[in-house]
C-alpha cells in the first residue's frame, strides 16, 4: 500500500510538470490554432537559465534557500518569456497569413535549430550537467512514505502558477482579449484588440510556464542537457491533446493523468521498459474514442 | 577538430574521384599511399560529445598518446601512424556514418572504437564487409566480436564481468537478494545483467526484482520505488555513468540505502560530479586502476600525466592505449597493412605485455584479462581487489 501512495506522489510531481508545459501548447493553440513544437526547447532553455542564474543569485543570497530558489525561478521565467516572444516575432509572425502547415513546419525547424545550436560545444555542449540544488534538500517521512522537499515545491509552485494563470485569463483585460482572439480573431480585432500584442503576450506567458516546468524538472531529477526537452515536450503535447487542446484545465488534467499512469507503469516489472510508449498509447485511445480530448468540446465544422 | 583540414582533403579527393568514370575504391587510395611511403592511416570513432562523452574523451587521449609514442620511436614498418578521429556524439546511427566515411573516403587500414557495445555493434559489420580489422578497446558485450573474423577487442567480456560482480555481491557483500535495474536500450547493459543474474542465482542468491529504464531517462523514481518495495540487499545497475549517477541520487531521495553496484560503464569523473554523496561507497568493476599493475602500467601512468596536464588515466584510456599498441604489433608481425594479413597477425597475438595486463587474443577474438573492483571513496575510486579470469 505504501508503494502505491509513494508512486502516486512521484506521479503527481511528474504530472504537474507535464501539466505546466502542456499549458503553453494549449494556450498557443487556443489563440493561433497551431502547435508550437519549439515549446519543449523553451522548457530546456528554462532549465539552463536556472543553471546559470543559480550561482549569480548565490552571490547575495545563501545557497539552497527558498527565497533564492524563487528568485532563480522568476528570473528564468522572465528570460524565457522574452525568448518565447522573440521566437514568435522572428519565426511565426512573418508567416501569420500563410497556411497553418507552413507555420507548423517552421516550428519544427525552430525546435531543431535550438536543440542543435545548444548542443554545440561553444553553447552548452551535449554532455549532461548537474543542476545545482536550489532549495534545502530535505525529505519527510510520513509513515513509510518518503516525500522530498523538491516534490512538495513542484506541487505548490504548479498550483500557484495555475491559480495565477486562471486569474490572468479570466479576470484581467489582457486575458479577456486573449479569450476574445481565441473565440474569433477578426471580431476581436474589430473591437480594438491589438492582435500582435496579445499573441506576443500568449507566447511570453506560455514560455514562462515552460521555464518554470524546466526549473522544477531539473530540481527534481538533478541533471540537464540540451535534448531534455524533446521527450518531455512530446509528452506534454500528448497531455495537452488528452485534456483537450485549447482547454487550460484540460492541459493540467492531461498532465497529471500522464504523469501518474507513466509512473505506475514504470514500477511494474516487465512493463517498466514501455513507460515511454504508454503516453502514446493513451494518445491513440483518446483520439479514437474522444477526439476532442477529455475536457474539450467537440467542434462542429460547418460545410 | 583534428580531422578538419583532412576533411577538406578527402572531400576534394572524393570530388576528384567522382569526376573520373572509374569511381573511388578505398583500396586504390591505400595502395597509392603505401607506394608513396605515406603514413599509415588509422581511423578512430569515439563518443567525444553527448551522454557518454567522457568515455570518448578518455579513449581518444589514450589512443593519441599511443600513436604519438609510436611515431616518436620511428613509427611502424618505417612509416608513421596517422590517426583520424570521428565523433559519434553518443548517438545511435552515427557510428555507421562515420565509420563508412573513414573507410570509404579516408581509406584507413584499421578502425579503433568504441566503448559502448551498441555503437561498436553498429560499426562492426561495416568493417567486416570491407575487410578492415576493427579493435574495440572496451566494448564488453560478447556479440561485438561475434560479428566476424575482422573484429577484435582488447578487454574482457561481460560473462566474466557479470561473474565477477555476482561473486562480489554474494561473497563479499553477503547479499542474499539483489534487484537488477537494466538499461533496455543498451546491449551492454542487457548482456551484463543477464550474466550477473545467472551467476548470482547459481551462487544461491535470489533476484528480488528486475526493472528496466531507457538510457537518457531523467526520472527513475517510479522504478526505484518498486525496487525499494522489494527490499533487496543490494542493487545492480549495469548501465552508463550518467544514468547510474542519477539513479543513485534519486535512490537516496527515496530512502533506498543499500549498496549499488555497476560495471565498467560507471567509470567516469562525471559519476562523482553528478552523483556526489549519493555514489559514495558504491562499487563497480573495471579493467584497470593506476594503483596496481605492471612496469608497463606505471610507465603509462607517468606518460599520460605528462601528456594530459596531470590527469590520471581511467580504464578506458588504458584500454584505448592498448588497442593501438596491439594493432601496431600486428602491423609489425604482418609486415603489411593489408586487411587479411593484419587480421591473421591480430588473431595470433599471444602474451603481449600491455598496460591493462598481458593480452592473448582467444579463438573468439576476445582478450582474456583480470578485472579490478573499485569503490567510490571521498569522490575518488579506491582499489579493492583484482579478480583473475
Amino acid at each position: 500500500m505504501t508503494e502505491v501512495f509513494q508512486q502516486l506522489i512521484n506521479g503527481l510531481a511528474l504530472g504537474a510538470i507535464y501539466g505546466l508545459i502542456a499549458l503553453g501548447y494549449t494556450m498557443v493553440y487556443g489563440v493561433l490554432r497551431f502547435i508550437n513544437f519549439a515549446h519543449g526547447d523553451v522548457f530546456m532553455l528554462g532549465a539552463f537559465a536556472g543553471y546559470f542564474f543559480a550561482p549569480a543569485v548565490n552571490r547575495f543570497l545563501p545557497a539552497q534557500s527558498y527565497l533564492g530558489g524563487a528568485l532563480v525561478l522568476i528570473a528564468s521565467m522572465a528570460v524565457c518569456a522574452l525568448i518565447g516572444m522573440v521566437i514568435e516575432f522572428l519565426a511565426y509572425r512573418p508567416l501569420r497569413n500563410r497556411p497553418k502547415l507552413t507555420v507548423l513546419i517552421t516550428a519544427i525547424g525552430v525546435s531543431l535549430l535550438i536543440e542543435y545550436t545548444c548542443q554545440h560545444a561553444a553553447v552548452f555542449g551535449a554532455a549532461p550537467r548537474k543542476f545545482p540544488d536550489l532549495i534545502p534538500a530535505t525529505t519527510w517521512h510520513v509513515g513509510g512514505l518518503v516525500i522530498a522537499s523538491t516534490q512538495v515545491i513542484v506541487l505548490v509552485t504548479t498550483l500557484s502558477l495555475l491559480i495565477a494563470l486562471r486569474f490572468i485569463v479570466q479576470k484581467t483585460k489582457v486575458g479577456t482579449a486573449m479569450r476574445a482572439v481565441s473565440f474569433n480573431e477578426q471580431a476581436a480585432v474589430l473591437m480594438g484588440v491589438n492582435l500582435n500584442r496579445i499573441i506576443s503576450f500568449t507566447f511570453g506567458l506560455g514560455s514562462a510556464l515552460a521555464a518554470a516546468g524546466g526549473i522544477l524538472y531539473a530540481m527534481n531529477y538533478s541533471s540537464i542537457e540540451p535534448l531534455m526537452g524533446v521527450q518531455t515536450g512530446l509528452k506534454a503535447f500528448v497531455a495537452a491533446v488528452v485534456g483537450g487542446i485549447g482547454n487550460l484545465p484540460g492541459a493540467a488534467l492531461g498532465g497529471l493523468i500522464l504523469g501518474i499512469v507513466e509512473t505506475f507503469a514504470g514500477g511494474i516489472p516487465g512493463l517498466s521498459n514501455y513507460r515511454d510508449g504508454i503516453a502514446f498509447a493513451i494518445l491513440i485511445l483518446i483520439l479514437l474514442f474522444r477526439p476532442s480530448g477529455l475536457l474539450g468540446k467537440p467542434q462542429i465544422e460547418k460545410v | 577538430m583534428m580531422t578538419r583540414p583532412n576533411f577538406f582533403l578527402t572531400a576534394l579527393l572524393a570530388i576528384g574521384c567522382a569526376g573520373m568514370s572509374g569511381g573511388c575504391k578505398p583500396s586504390a587510395v591505400e595502395s597509392k599511399g603505401e607506394a608513396a611511403g605515406e603514413p599509415i592511416k588509422i581511423g578512430q570513432f569515439a563518443s567525444l560529445t553527448g551522454k557518454e562523452a567522457t568515455f570518448g574523451i578518455s579513449s581518444d587521449e589514450g589512443t593519441t598518446l599511443a600513436v604519438e609514442e609510436i611515431n616518436a620511436a620511428g613509427g611502424v614498418l618505417g612509416r608513421k601512424l596517422k590517426l583520424l578521429t570521428e565523433d559519434t556524439q553518443s548517438k545511435p546511427g552515427e557510428p555507421a556514418t562515420v565509420v563508412n566515411k573513414l573507410i570509404a573516403r579516408d581509406g584507413v587500414v584499421a578502425i579503433l572504437g568504441e566503448v559502448a557495445s551498441s555503437r561498436s555493434l553498429e560499426a562492426a559489420p561495416i568493417c567486416q564487409q570491407s575487410q578492415i580489422p576493427m579493435i574495440s578497446p572496451s566494448s564488453t558485450n560478447p556479440k561485438v566480436t561475434e560479428v566476424g573474423d575482422y573484429i577484435f577487442r582488447v578487454c574482457f567480456i561481460d560473462p566474466f564481468q557479470g561473474t565477477v560482480m555476482a561473486n562480489f555481491a554474494r561473497k563479499t557483500l553477503q547479499a542474499k537478494t539483489v534487484a537488477v535495474f537494466t538499461d533496455a536500450k543498451s546491449d551492454y547493459s542487457k548482456g551484463l545483467a543477464k550474466f550477473f543474474k545467472e551467476k548470482f542465482v547459481a551462487n544461491g542468491g535470489t533476484i528480488a526484482v528486475e526493472l528496466d529504464y531507457n538510457g537518457g531517462d531523467k526520472d527513475f523514481k517510479a522504478q526505484l520505488t518498486a525496487i525499494k518495495a522489494a527490499n533487496p540487499d543490494a542493487v545492480f545497475v549495469p548501465g552508463y555513468y550518467t544514468d547510474a549517477a542519477l539513479i543513485c541520487v534519486q535512490a537516496k531521495q527515496l530512502g533506498l540505502n543499500v549498496p549499488f553496484m555497476g560495471g565498467d560503464g560507471w567509470e567516469s569523473e562525471k559519476l562523482v560530479e553528478i552523483g556526489r554523496e549519493a555514489v559514495e561507497g558504491q562499487y563497480f568493476s573495471t579493467h584497470y586502476h593506476p594503483d596496481v599493475g605492471s612496469e608497463q602500467s606505471k610507465q603509462f601512468l607517468q606518460h599520460y600525466r605528462a601528456r594530459w596536464q596531470g590527469k590520471t588515466p581511467d580504464a578506458l584510456a588504458a584500454c584505448a592505449y592498448d588497442s593501438v599498441i596491439v594493432l601496431a604489433d600486428a602491423f609489425k608481425r604482418a609486415g603489411s597493412t593489408e586487411g587479411p594479413k593484419v587480421r591473421d597477425a591480430l588473431a595470433a597475438t599471444k602474451d603481449f605485455a600491455a598496460v591493462t595486463g598481458n593480452i592473448s587474443i582467444d579463438t573468439h577474438r576476445d582478450a582474456s584479462k583480470a578485472a579490478v573492483i573499485l569503490q567510490v571513496k571521498d569522490g575518488k575510486y579506491k582499489y579493492l581487489e583484482t579478480v583473475a579470469p
